[in-house]
């Protein structure tokens, strides 16, 4: 009760208490209370650590990698991994055709695929909300006409989608880039959109307009901030789906061009000695599973931890 | 009910108006302007250009390209092939049956798996098996899925011979196409062996196609499952005594599958994109295939018109589902 009570004289009183300290501690609770689901489920623990470690193997690549991720070894084509017979202690997870090693390459790769994933995100992210505000937050024929042009987005399969896009502009890892976030930023458009509609007519953001707020104030922040929960979720999803597709891509030839050490690339570089040498094509393939495992546990335990409607449950 | 139809329907309009302005303006956006991608690298004289441009008709206005475009699609003109010189439509109808056969097996799999795991592990929900299960499909759905094909050729092909690495059939079987599936024609040529063949030839690609909608499938199952299980008449049917096998057989799972069924019809696009991949690992000589193939052969036409064309098949099954939601819930119908 005195509890409830103070809160209330806090915010009855208002103008003269200096905000910073108790929104501050709302903040941290939140935190806490964030913390608190998301470590429940252990799946995106484990998730978090593997991504940290992956984040970490991507930094030191050059402090860590053995060797050059370019550099051939012609007196050691295809070397099996050390534990095979012909293995060598060299080459840990053995060469590839043209005599690089297989480990430096990985980890070299790992650059390739964070970055990728970031910057589609990034992309993707920053223009599906943009748009999404704009469309759920003006409504009438503009949102009917951003709408319509996402559907048609959506009619096509991803991949397809990014794959004639890339025909278009040029096979090359920057493109590939661009096109897959175009390819994702519609389901960015859409939650947006959802979560301002239903958003836009709650009292505090009658209250915020009363008072005086620009339409771009109101958007940005009075609405978005509580549009985030399933917004987050999404980039993590966006983020495991970027990676895949970059890799599918590489593997089409479409993607990262040779010698670049990108995941999918190195496998469609190694398909022809799939029944000769297994570790070059075992590894590329296995670094694009943990990765992209590793951010989906994240993203499962962040579903968790920011649906309200789980969290009863 | 009828309402319901003509509304869905008209929605598609200016979807399927969208996706052949992306159609028509994918030809026109590439680099280089199509008399000389036509023409190839010999080039051309200024006449021949000329010419070329007012026989393909690229010197009237866009909009009108555009109409004329549109109109030709009516008709079933979807362009012709540069490097087979055949219409891009009937080349789709010759290949579409391979990958129907392909997607549909998939789409079989995981259903016939996905389903049951999802309702187990929700009805076990926190058990061994309920663990496994979500594991496993967290692992499918994040699979690169043209990397697992490999790795299932190494396995089953490779070291098993079990399979064999690519194609629908053994060459040794010739006989003529009758519907277009392989299983079926095989069966209905009446050769010994032919229908085995077939089937170890789609085995593989038809797994890694599942791998993706099996996992997205018992995911879905098992969390409508969980909701369904958790509603106030499947408590009261169990305290009316019905054993636990109907309420969950026959009440619980009947409502937890509305959801599901949207599911399945949104992995047709999923399928779509994935038969691009397996197709391309296992030579399956399909729509996928053939899509990688024109654009690395630069033959723009095909592109454009089967860009169109699996679009107009992924809107198509979209509906499809739409108008099957509506008749198993009857509440989206009055919306």
């Amino acid at each position: 009760m005195s509890h409830i009570s103070a809160q209330e004289s806090e915010e009855g009183v208002g103008a003269d208490i200096p905000d910073r300290g108790p929104k501050k501690s709302v903040r941290r609770q939140m935190l806490e209370e964030f913390w608190f689901y998301f470590s429940e489920n252990k799946g995106a623990v484990l998730g978090l650590i593997v991504f940290a470690l992956i984040v970490l193997t991507a930094i030191a690549a050059p402090l860590i990698a053995p060797y050059s991720p370019i550099l051939q070894n012609r007196d050691a084509l295809l070397v099996p991994p050390v534990w095979q017979d012909g293995g060598n202690w060299a080459y840990l997870l053995g060469t590839d055709a043209v005599g690089r090693d297989v480990l430096s390459r990985l980890l070299f790769g790992a650059r390739y695929s964070l970055f990728i994933g970031i910057v589609v995100v990034v992309i993707a992210v920053t223009v599906g909300i943009s748009i999404g505000l704009v469309a759920g937050y003006f409504g009438g024929w503009l949102d009917t006409v951003i709408m319509r042009v996402m559907d048609v987005i959506l009619a096509f399969p991803s991949l397809l989608l990014a794959l004639v896009l890339v025909a278009i502009l040029g096979p090359g890892l920057t493109n590939a880039m661009i096109a897959i976030a175009l390819v994702l930023q519609p389901h960015f458009v859409r939650l947006t959109r959802a979560s301002v509609m239903a958003e836009k007519r709650r009292e505090y953001v009658t209250a915020a307009q009363v008072v005086g707020a620009s339409p771009l104030r109101l958007m940005v922040v009075t609405i978005l901030p509580n549009c985030l929960g399933p917004l987050i979720v999404q980039a993590t999803l966006s983020f495991s789906n970027a990676i895949l597709d970059a890799a599918a891509l590489g593997f089409l030839g479409m993607g990262a061009q040779p010698p670049t050490p990108e995941w999918g690339t190195m496998l469609a570089e190694a398909r022809e000695f799939i029944l000769g040498a297994w570790w070059v094509v075992t590894f590329p393939g296995l670094a694009i599973l943990v990765t992209v495992l590793a951010i989906n546990l994240i993203g499962d335990g962040l579903r968790d931890a920011l649906d309200p409607k789980m969290k009863r449950s | 009910m009828l309402r319901f139809f003509f509304s869905r329907v008209l929605v598609l309009v200016p979807t399927f108006i969208g996706v052949s302005i992306v159609a028509f303006a994918f030809i026109r956006l590439l680099p280089g302007d199509p008399i000389t991608l036509i023409a190839g690298e010999r080039g051309v004289s200024a006449e021949r250009y000329a010419e070329l441009q007012a026989e393909f008709g690229y010197d009237r206005s866009i909009v009108v390209q555009y109409l004329d475009y549109l109109f030709g699609l009516v008709t079933g003109d979807f362009g012709t092939s540069i490097t087979t010189k055949r219409p891009v439509l009937q080349e789709f109808f010759t290949l579409f049956p391979a990958t129907l056969e392909l997607a549909f097996c998939a789409m079989v799999i995981a259903i016939v798996l996905g389903i049951p795991a999802g309702v187990f592990a929700a009805v076990k929900r926190g058990s061994w098996f309920d663990q496994t299960v979500m594991g496993a499909a967290l692992v499918g759905y994040s699979m690169p899925i043209f990397w697992w094909g490999l790795l299932l050729i190494i396995f089953f092909s490779g070291v098993l011979q079990w399979t064999p690495v690519s194609g629908r059939i053994s060459l040794l079987y010739f006989f003529p196409q009758v519907t277009g599936f392989m299983l079926i024609d095989s069966l209905l040529s009446g050769q010994d062996g032919a229908f085995t063949s077939a089937l170890s030839h789609l085995i593989l690609p038809s797994v890694v196609l599942a791998t993706i909608p099996l996992a997205v499938i018992a995911r879905q199952t098992r969390s409508a499952m969980l909701e369904v299980l958790g509603e106030d008449y499947v408590r009261t049917s169990r305290a009316k005594g019905l054993a636990p096998r109907r309420v969950i057989g026959i009440h619980a799972l009947r409502n937890a599958l509305i959801p599901v069924v949207t599911t399945i019809g949104l992995q047709v696009g999923v399928l779509m994109a994935g038969a691009i991949l397996t197709e391309t690992i296992f030579s399956w000589p399909g729509i996928g295939k053939w899509m990688v193939d024109s654009v690395f052969r630069r033959d723009y036409p095909v592109v454009q018109g089967g860009l169109l064309l699996i679009a107009m098949i992924i809107m198509f099954v979209n509906l499809v589902v739409d108008l099957l939601y509506g008749v198993i819930n009857p509440r989206v119908r009055t919306r």
